[in-house]
Protein backbone atom coordinates (compact mmCIF):
# COMPACT_ATOMS: atom_id res chain seq x y z
CA UNK A 1 0.00 0.00 0.00
CA UNK A 2 1.19 3.56 -0.57
CA UNK A 3 -0.01 6.36 0.94
CA UNK A 4 -0.16 9.67 -1.44
CA UNK A 5 1.40 12.86 0.04
CA UNK A 6 -1.44 15.06 -0.52
CA UNK A 7 0.03 18.29 -1.79
CA UNK A 8 3.88 16.52 -3.00
CA UNK A 9 4.52 17.45 -6.66
CA UNK A 10 8.16 16.37 -6.47
CA UNK A 11 10.55 18.09 -8.83
CA UNK A 12 11.24 15.77 -11.59
CA UNK A 13 14.71 16.15 -13.45
CA UNK A 14 14.57 13.86 -16.15
CA UNK A 15 17.42 12.60 -15.14
CA UNK A 16 16.12 9.81 -12.62
CA UNK A 17 15.84 7.47 -16.09
CA UNK A 18 19.71 7.18 -15.80
CA UNK A 19 19.48 6.09 -11.41
CA UNK A 20 19.07 3.55 -9.72
CA UNK A 21 15.72 3.20 -7.90
CA UNK A 22 15.34 5.56 -4.74
CA UNK A 23 18.27 7.76 -5.81
CA UNK A 24 17.78 11.43 -6.55
CA UNK A 25 20.74 13.72 -8.48
CA UNK A 26 23.58 15.62 -6.52
CA UNK A 27 26.21 18.24 -8.26
CA UNK A 28 27.92 18.30 -5.14
CA UNK A 29 29.51 15.76 -3.91
CA UNK A 30 28.61 14.92 -0.41
CA UNK A 31 30.95 13.33 2.56
CA UNK A 32 30.25 9.93 4.46
CA UNK A 33 32.05 8.83 7.58
CA UNK A 34 32.12 7.12 10.37
CA UNK A 35 34.95 9.11 12.13
CA UNK A 36 37.72 11.25 11.76
CA UNK A 37 39.30 12.35 8.55
CA UNK A 38 43.15 10.48 8.84
CA UNK A 39 45.57 12.61 7.61
CA UNK A 40 48.32 10.18 5.95
CA UNK A 41 51.62 11.13 4.85
CA UNK A 42 52.53 9.82 1.97
CA UNK A 43 55.76 8.58 3.04
CA UNK A 44 54.23 6.41 5.60
CA UNK A 45 51.38 5.56 3.02
CA UNK A 46 51.73 1.54 1.76
CA UNK A 47 49.26 -1.07 0.22
CA UNK A 48 49.31 -4.73 0.71
CA UNK A 49 48.11 -7.98 -0.45
CA UNK A 50 47.67 -10.30 1.48
CA UNK A 51 45.72 -13.73 2.19
CA UNK A 52 45.35 -13.48 6.20
CA UNK A 53 48.59 -14.98 7.14
CA UNK A 54 51.00 -13.85 4.72
CA UNK A 55 52.06 -10.08 2.76
CA UNK A 56 51.59 -11.29 -0.89
CA UNK A 57 52.36 -7.74 -1.99
CA UNK A 58 53.54 -4.51 -0.68
CA UNK A 59 53.87 -0.89 -2.25
CA UNK A 60 54.85 2.39 -1.41
CA UNK A 61 53.67 5.67 -2.24
CA UNK A 62 56.09 5.78 -5.06
CA UNK A 63 56.55 2.18 -5.98
CA UNK A 64 52.46 2.10 -6.54
CA UNK A 65 52.63 5.74 -8.80
CA UNK A 66 54.64 3.63 -10.77
CA UNK A 67 51.92 1.26 -11.94
CA UNK A 68 50.44 2.27 -14.84
CA UNK A 69 46.63 3.95 -14.34
CA UNK A 70 43.78 5.27 -16.42
CA UNK A 71 41.77 7.43 -15.89
CA UNK A 72 37.57 6.72 -15.08
CA UNK A 73 34.98 8.37 -16.00
CA UNK A 74 31.88 7.32 -14.06
CA UNK A 75 28.70 7.87 -11.81
CA UNK A 76 28.34 7.40 -8.26
CA UNK A 77 25.24 5.99 -6.05
CA UNK A 78 25.33 6.72 -2.28
CA UNK A 79 23.42 4.56 -0.26
CA UNK A 80 22.33 7.87 1.09
CA UNK A 81 20.30 8.40 -1.32
CA UNK A 82 22.37 10.91 -3.72
CA UNK A 83 23.82 10.11 -6.97
CA UNK A 84 26.51 12.07 -8.86
CA UNK A 85 26.95 11.17 -12.70
CA UNK A 86 30.15 11.89 -14.98
CA UNK A 87 32.76 12.02 -12.21
CA UNK A 88 36.12 11.66 -13.36
CA UNK A 89 39.06 10.20 -11.49
CA UNK A 90 42.75 8.67 -12.35
CA UNK A 91 43.17 5.37 -10.64
CA UNK A 92 45.28 2.17 -10.94
CA UNK A 93 43.17 -1.38 -11.74
CA UNK A 94 42.90 -3.85 -9.54
CA UNK A 95 43.64 -6.06 -12.13
CA UNK A 96 47.65 -4.70 -12.52
CA UNK A 97 47.67 -4.79 -8.20
CA UNK A 98 46.58 -8.77 -8.48
CA UNK A 99 47.96 -9.76 -11.82
CA UNK A 100 50.63 -11.93 -10.18
CA UNK A 101 49.35 -12.67 -7.17
CA UNK A 102 49.69 -16.27 -6.46
CA UNK A 103 45.89 -16.93 -4.67
CA UNK A 104 42.42 -18.88 -5.73
CA UNK A 105 40.34 -17.01 -2.56
CA UNK A 106 37.26 -15.76 -4.28
CA UNK A 107 36.19 -12.87 -1.69
CA UNK A 108 38.28 -9.74 -0.22
CA UNK A 109 38.14 -7.62 3.07
CA UNK A 110 39.59 -4.13 1.79
CA UNK A 111 40.83 -2.31 4.72
CA UNK A 112 41.92 1.21 5.38
CA UNK A 113 43.67 4.14 7.61
CA UNK A 114 41.25 4.97 10.42
CA UNK A 115 40.44 1.18 10.53
CA UNK A 116 37.30 0.97 8.24
CA UNK A 117 36.56 -2.36 6.40
CA UNK A 118 33.93 -3.58 3.38
CA UNK A 119 33.90 -7.17 1.59
CA UNK A 120 33.94 -7.64 -1.71
CA UNK A 121 33.62 -10.78 -3.93
CA UNK A 122 37.24 -10.47 -5.73
CA UNK A 123 34.93 -10.97 -9.30
CA UNK A 124 33.67 -7.96 -8.29
CA UNK A 125 37.02 -5.50 -8.04
CA UNK A 126 38.80 -7.77 -11.85
CA UNK A 127 38.01 -7.09 -15.28
CA UNK A 128 38.16 -2.87 -15.09
CA UNK A 129 35.57 -2.84 -12.54
CA UNK A 130 37.54 -1.30 -9.93
CA UNK A 131 40.37 1.03 -9.09
CA UNK A 132 42.37 2.17 -6.42
CA UNK A 133 41.79 5.96 -7.23
CA UNK A 134 44.61 8.75 -6.66
CA UNK A 135 43.11 12.29 -8.55
CA UNK A 136 39.81 13.23 -8.57
CA UNK A 137 38.82 15.32 -11.21
CA UNK A 138 42.48 16.13 -12.46
CA UNK A 139 43.62 17.19 -9.02
CA UNK A 140 45.36 15.29 -6.10
CA UNK A 141 42.63 13.50 -4.32
CA UNK A 142 41.35 15.71 -1.07
CA UNK A 143 41.61 14.01 2.78
CA UNK A 144 38.03 13.91 3.03
CA UNK A 145 36.99 12.12 -0.23
CA UNK A 146 39.44 9.35 0.70
CA UNK A 147 43.33 10.94 -0.25
CA UNK A 148 45.55 10.26 -0.43
CA UNK A 149 44.26 7.01 -2.25
CA UNK A 150 40.88 5.25 -1.90
CA UNK A 151 39.07 2.06 -3.43
CA UNK A 152 36.91 2.67 -6.16
CA UNK A 153 34.09 0.55 -7.06
CA UNK A 154 31.22 2.33 -8.71
CA UNK A 155 29.03 -0.80 -9.95
CA UNK A 156 28.02 -0.79 -5.65
CA UNK A 157 27.43 1.37 -3.77
CA UNK A 158 29.81 3.95 -2.82
CA UNK A 159 30.36 2.84 1.42
CA UNK A 160 32.22 -0.34 -0.71
CA UNK A 161 34.93 2.51 -2.59
CA UNK A 162 37.18 2.24 0.89
CA UNK A 163 38.41 5.67 1.37
CA UNK A 164 41.97 5.91 2.61
CA UNK A 165 42.54 2.45 1.82
CA UNK A 166 45.60 0.76 2.96
CA UNK A 167 45.67 -3.05 1.84
CA UNK A 168 43.08 -6.13 1.03
CA UNK A 169 43.05 -9.30 2.92
CA UNK A 170 41.73 -12.64 0.25
CA UNK A 171 39.71 -14.42 2.05
CA UNK A 172 38.47 -17.74 0.98
CA UNK A 173 35.00 -16.87 2.51
CA UNK A 174 32.75 -13.62 2.57
CA UNK A 175 32.75 -12.15 5.05
CA UNK A 176 30.85 -8.53 6.52
CA UNK A 177 32.88 -5.28 7.07
CA UNK A 178 32.36 -2.04 8.71
CA UNK A 179 29.09 -0.79 7.40
CA UNK A 180 27.97 -4.78 6.51
CA UNK A 181 28.08 -5.27 10.48
CA UNK A 182 25.68 -2.72 11.03
CA UNK A 183 23.27 -3.38 8.97
CA UNK A 184 24.06 -2.93 5.51
CA UNK A 185 23.57 -5.35 2.65
CA UNK A 186 26.25 -7.69 2.13
CA UNK A 187 26.71 -6.69 -1.63
CA UNK A 188 25.22 -3.26 -2.39
CA UNK A 189 23.60 -3.31 -5.70
CA UNK A 190 22.50 -0.12 -6.17
CA UNK A 191 20.54 -1.15 -8.95
CA UNK A 192 18.89 -3.63 -7.27
CA UNK A 193 18.62 -1.43 -4.38
CA UNK A 194 20.57 -3.58 -2.17
CA UNK A 195 20.57 -0.82 1.08
CA UNK A 196 19.98 -3.31 4.25
CA UNK A 197 20.70 -6.29 4.66
CA UNK A 198 16.97 -7.61 4.54
CA UNK A 199 16.79 -6.60 1.07
CA UNK B 1 32.71 -3.22 16.70
CA UNK B 2 29.57 -2.82 18.27
CA UNK B 3 25.80 -2.25 17.92
CA UNK B 4 25.10 -5.13 15.32
CA UNK B 5 21.37 -6.15 14.58
CA UNK B 6 20.53 -2.78 13.68
CA UNK B 7 17.95 -3.54 10.99
CA UNK B 8 16.08 -5.83 12.19
CA UNK B 9 12.72 -4.81 9.70
CA UNK B 10 13.28 -2.25 7.82
CA UNK B 11 9.60 -1.95 5.72
CA UNK B 12 7.79 1.29 4.98
CA UNK B 13 5.31 1.83 7.34
CA UNK B 14 2.21 4.37 7.93
CA UNK B 15 3.17 7.32 9.66
CA UNK B 16 0.36 10.15 10.62
CA UNK B 17 1.65 13.85 11.63
CA UNK B 18 -0.03 14.51 14.93
CA UNK B 19 1.93 17.39 15.77
CA UNK B 20 4.03 20.36 14.06
CA UNK B 21 6.38 22.74 15.84
CA UNK B 22 8.48 25.72 14.38
CA UNK B 23 12.32 25.35 15.88
CA UNK B 24 13.42 28.15 13.89
CA UNK B 25 12.29 30.42 10.24
CA UNK B 26 13.56 27.47 8.64
CA UNK B 27 13.49 23.96 10.76
CA UNK B 28 10.11 22.71 12.22
CA UNK B 29 10.17 19.37 14.44
CA UNK B 30 7.13 16.91 13.18
CA UNK B 31 6.08 14.27 15.59
CA UNK B 32 4.64 11.33 14.37
CA UNK B 33 2.60 8.32 15.19
CA UNK B 34 3.95 5.04 13.36
CA UNK B 35 2.68 1.91 13.23
CA UNK B 36 4.19 -0.28 14.81
CA UNK B 37 7.11 1.33 15.21
CA UNK B 38 9.72 -0.90 16.69
CA UNK B 39 11.54 1.72 18.72
CA UNK B 40 14.94 3.03 18.61
CA UNK B 41 18.28 3.86 19.54
CA UNK B 42 19.36 7.70 19.98
CA UNK B 43 21.01 9.11 17.44
CA UNK B 44 19.34 7.04 14.40
CA UNK B 45 17.25 8.32 11.57
CA UNK B 46 14.70 7.43 9.13
CA UNK B 47 13.92 7.26 5.49
CA UNK B 48 11.36 9.15 4.94
CA UNK B 49 9.07 8.26 1.28
CA UNK B 50 6.30 11.23 0.13
CA UNK B 51 4.58 9.87 -3.09
CA UNK B 52 2.98 12.34 -5.55
CA UNK B 53 -0.74 11.40 -7.28
CA UNK B 54 0.92 10.00 -10.18
CA UNK B 55 3.27 7.55 -8.04
CA UNK B 56 6.59 9.42 -8.79
CA UNK B 57 8.13 9.59 -4.94
CA UNK B 58 10.91 10.74 -3.20
CA UNK B 59 12.91 9.30 -0.46
CA UNK B 60 15.08 11.26 2.17
CA UNK B 61 16.75 10.50 5.67
CA UNK B 62 16.09 12.54 8.58
CA UNK B 63 17.36 12.13 12.12
CA UNK B 64 15.47 11.47 14.89
CA UNK B 65 15.36 14.01 17.64
CA UNK B 66 13.00 12.51 20.28
CA UNK B 67 14.31 9.86 23.05
CA UNK B 68 12.58 6.20 22.69
CA UNK B 69 9.23 6.32 24.09
CA UNK B 70 6.92 3.43 24.15
CA UNK B 71 3.98 5.26 22.75
CA UNK B 72 4.83 4.15 19.12
CA UNK B 73 6.17 8.33 18.28
CA UNK B 74 9.05 9.44 17.27
CA UNK B 75 9.93 13.33 16.18
CA UNK B 76 12.52 14.38 13.56
CA UNK B 77 13.50 18.11 12.87
CA UNK B 78 14.03 19.06 9.31
CA UNK B 79 15.81 22.12 8.26
CA UNK B 80 14.59 23.61 5.36
CA UNK B 81 17.05 23.22 2.26
CA UNK B 82 16.94 26.47 -0.09
CA UNK B 83 16.86 24.33 -3.67
CA UNK B 84 15.29 20.81 -1.45
CA UNK B 85 12.70 18.75 -3.09
CA UNK B 86 11.46 16.81 -0.13
CA UNK B 87 12.67 19.50 2.88
CA UNK B 88 10.30 22.53 1.88
CA UNK B 89 7.33 20.02 1.43
CA UNK B 90 8.06 18.98 5.23
CA UNK B 91 8.65 22.09 6.79
CA UNK B 92 5.77 24.41 4.89
CA UNK B 93 2.89 21.99 3.12
CA UNK B 94 2.72 19.08 5.82
CA UNK B 95 -0.58 19.65 8.04
CA UNK B 96 -1.26 17.77 11.20
CA UNK B 97 -3.64 14.45 10.19
CA UNK B 98 -1.60 14.27 6.93
CA UNK B 99 -0.25 11.09 6.04
CA UNK B 100 3.24 9.57 5.10
CA UNK B 101 5.45 6.63 5.18
CA UNK B 102 8.82 6.04 6.85
CA UNK B 103 10.82 3.43 7.36
CA UNK B 104 13.84 2.67 9.78
CA UNK B 105 15.30 3.28 12.48
CA UNK B 106 18.80 3.28 11.06
CA UNK B 107 21.85 3.22 11.68
CA UNK B 108 24.01 1.21 14.45
CA UNK B 109 27.38 3.30 14.53
CA UNK B 110 26.14 6.89 15.43
CA UNK B 111 24.25 6.16 18.61
CA UNK B 112 24.20 6.57 22.42
CA UNK B 113 23.03 3.70 24.34
CA UNK B 114 21.83 3.88 27.78
CA UNK B 115 24.15 1.33 29.15
CA UNK B 116 27.53 3.76 28.52
CA UNK B 117 28.40 5.46 31.25
CA UNK B 118 31.55 6.98 30.45
CA UNK B 119 31.54 10.95 30.31
CA UNK B 120 30.17 12.16 26.53
CA UNK B 121 30.99 15.49 24.83
CA UNK B 122 28.64 16.29 22.13
CA UNK B 123 29.69 18.62 19.39
CA UNK B 124 26.92 19.86 17.25
CA UNK B 125 27.30 22.11 13.69
CA UNK B 126 23.68 24.10 13.38
CA UNK B 127 20.47 20.89 12.28
CA UNK B 128 23.94 18.72 13.24
CA UNK B 129 21.98 19.30 17.09
CA UNK B 130 19.27 17.06 16.13
CA UNK B 131 20.42 13.48 16.83
CA UNK B 132 22.50 14.59 19.74
CA UNK B 133 19.06 16.08 21.31
CA UNK B 134 17.63 12.79 21.22
CA UNK B 135 20.96 11.34 22.90
CA UNK B 136 20.11 14.29 25.57
CA UNK B 137 16.46 13.33 25.61
CA UNK B 138 17.59 9.76 25.80
CA UNK B 139 19.65 10.42 29.09
CA UNK B 140 16.89 11.86 30.95
CA UNK B 141 14.08 9.42 29.92
CA UNK B 142 16.64 6.78 30.98
CA UNK B 143 17.44 8.18 34.18
CA UNK B 144 21.06 7.76 33.60
CA UNK B 145 23.94 10.00 35.44
CA UNK B 146 26.06 9.63 32.00
CA UNK B 147 28.30 13.23 32.47
CA UNK B 148 27.70 15.16 28.95
CA UNK B 149 28.75 18.59 27.62
CA UNK B 150 27.57 20.08 24.70
CA UNK B 151 29.22 22.28 22.43
CA UNK B 152 26.54 23.77 20.04
CA UNK B 153 27.91 25.65 17.32
CA UNK B 154 25.31 27.82 15.35
CA UNK B 155 25.22 30.83 12.81
CA UNK B 156 22.63 33.23 15.41
CA UNK B 157 20.75 32.88 18.50
CA UNK B 158 18.24 32.90 16.26
CA UNK B 159 19.16 29.42 14.59
CA UNK B 160 19.31 27.55 17.61
CA UNK B 161 16.97 24.78 18.11
CA UNK B 162 15.10 23.35 20.78
CA UNK B 163 15.83 26.48 22.87
CA UNK B 164 13.76 26.45 25.94
CA UNK B 165 14.60 23.26 26.25
CA UNK B 166 18.27 23.32 26.17
CA UNK B 167 17.58 26.90 28.80
CA UNK B 168 16.58 24.43 30.98
CA UNK B 169 18.53 21.66 30.97
CA UNK B 170 21.25 24.30 31.75
CA UNK B 171 19.52 25.61 34.52
CA UNK B 172 19.28 22.89 35.99
CA UNK B 173 22.80 21.55 36.55
CA UNK B 174 21.99 17.94 35.19
CA UNK B 175 24.65 17.47 34.49
CA UNK B 176 24.71 18.02 30.81
CA UNK B 177 27.08 21.38 30.27
CA UNK B 178 26.04 23.75 27.37
CA UNK B 179 28.70 25.69 25.60
CA UNK B 180 26.97 27.83 22.53
CA UNK B 181 30.14 29.37 20.05
CA UNK B 182 28.23 31.63 17.61
CA UNK B 183 29.51 31.77 14.35
CA UNK B 184 27.99 35.13 12.71
CA UNK B 185 26.03 36.66 15.21
CA UNK B 186 26.45 36.71 19.29
CA UNK B 187 23.75 37.63 21.84
CA UNK B 188 24.41 40.78 23.07
CA UNK B 189 26.93 40.76 26.35
CA UNK B 190 28.66 37.85 24.66
CA UNK B 191 31.78 37.26 25.96
CA UNK B 192 33.05 35.55 22.99
CA UNK B 193 33.07 37.28 19.50
CA UNK B 194 31.55 35.96 16.54
CA UNK B 195 33.96 33.12 15.23
CA UNK B 196 34.10 29.64 14.42
CA UNK B 197 34.91 26.92 17.03
CA UNK B 198 38.44 26.79 17.79
CA UNK B 199 41.27 25.32 19.54
CA UNK B 200 40.98 27.63 22.83
CA UNK B 201 37.04 27.01 23.09
CA UNK B 202 37.73 23.09 22.68
CA UNK B 203 40.08 23.27 25.49
CA UNK B 204 37.96 25.53 27.70
CA UNK B 205 34.59 23.88 26.93
CA UNK B 206 34.61 20.07 25.95
CA UNK B 207 35.91 17.10 28.03
CA UNK B 208 39.84 16.34 28.17
CA UNK B 209 41.16 13.88 26.02
CA UNK B 210 41.94 12.24 29.54
CA UNK B 211 38.19 11.72 30.94
CA UNK B 212 38.27 9.38 28.49
CA UNK B 213 34.92 10.81 26.59
CA UNK B 214 33.14 9.04 23.88
CA UNK B 215 32.78 11.85 21.66
CA UNK B 216 30.02 12.80 18.94
CA UNK B 217 29.82 15.41 15.94
CA UNK B 218 27.39 16.31 13.79
CA UNK B 219 26.99 19.05 11.37
CA UNK B 220 28.05 20.02 7.38
CA UNK B 221 31.04 18.30 6.58
CA UNK B 222 33.67 22.05 6.69
CA UNK B 223 32.38 21.75 10.18
CA UNK B 224 32.62 17.95 11.23
CA UNK B 225 36.42 18.18 9.41
CA UNK B 226 36.97 21.20 11.56
CA UNK B 227 36.03 19.92 14.86
CA UNK B 228 37.42 16.44 14.50
CA UNK B 229 40.93 17.63 13.58
CA UNK B 230 40.79 20.59 16.58
CA UNK B 231 39.98 17.02 18.73
CA UNK B 232 43.20 14.66 17.58
CA UNK B 233 45.40 18.12 18.04
CA UNK B 234 44.11 18.00 21.64
CA UNK B 235 44.93 14.77 22.30
CA UNK B 236 41.52 12.51 21.64
CA UNK B 237 42.22 8.91 20.34
CA UNK B 238 40.30 8.89 16.89
CA UNK B 239 38.59 5.63 17.46
CA UNK B 240 36.84 7.83 20.40
CA UNK B 241 35.38 10.18 17.93
CA UNK B 242 32.26 9.12 15.62
CA UNK B 243 30.94 11.30 12.95
CA UNK B 244 28.09 11.97 10.75
CA UNK B 245 28.27 14.70 8.03
CA UNK B 246 25.82 16.09 5.85
CA UNK B 247 26.00 18.68 3.21
CA UNK B 248 28.61 19.03 0.14
CA UNK B 249 32.28 19.72 0.52
CA UNK B 250 32.82 23.40 0.86
CA UNK B 251 29.28 24.26 1.38
CA UNK B 252 28.89 27.49 3.34
CA UNK B 253 25.53 28.10 5.10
Amino acid sequence: MTIISRGFSGRRSGAEAKLPPGQYLTTDFPVLSAGPTPHIPLDRWEFTIDDGSNVLKRWDWKSFRELPSETITTDLHCVTRWSKLGTSWEGVPLDVLVADVKSDLPYAMFRSYGDYTTNLPLKDVMNKQAWIAFKYDGADLEPEHGGPARLLVPHLYLWKSAKWVKGMTLMPHDKPGFWENLGYHIYGDPWKEQRYSNE
Amino acid sequence: MEGTAVLERVTWRAAKVVAVHDETATARTLALAVRDWPGQVAGQHVDVRLTAPDGYSAVRSYSISSAPSSDGRIEITVERLPNGEVSPYLTQEVMVGDELELRGPIGGWFVWRRDQTEPIQLLAGGSGIVPLMAMIRSRRSAGSSAPFRLLYSVREPEKVFYRDELRTLSNQGDSVVITYAYTRVTPNDWPRPAGRVDASLIATSTWPSTAGPTIYVCGPTSFVEHATDLLIAGGHDREKIRTERFGATGERK
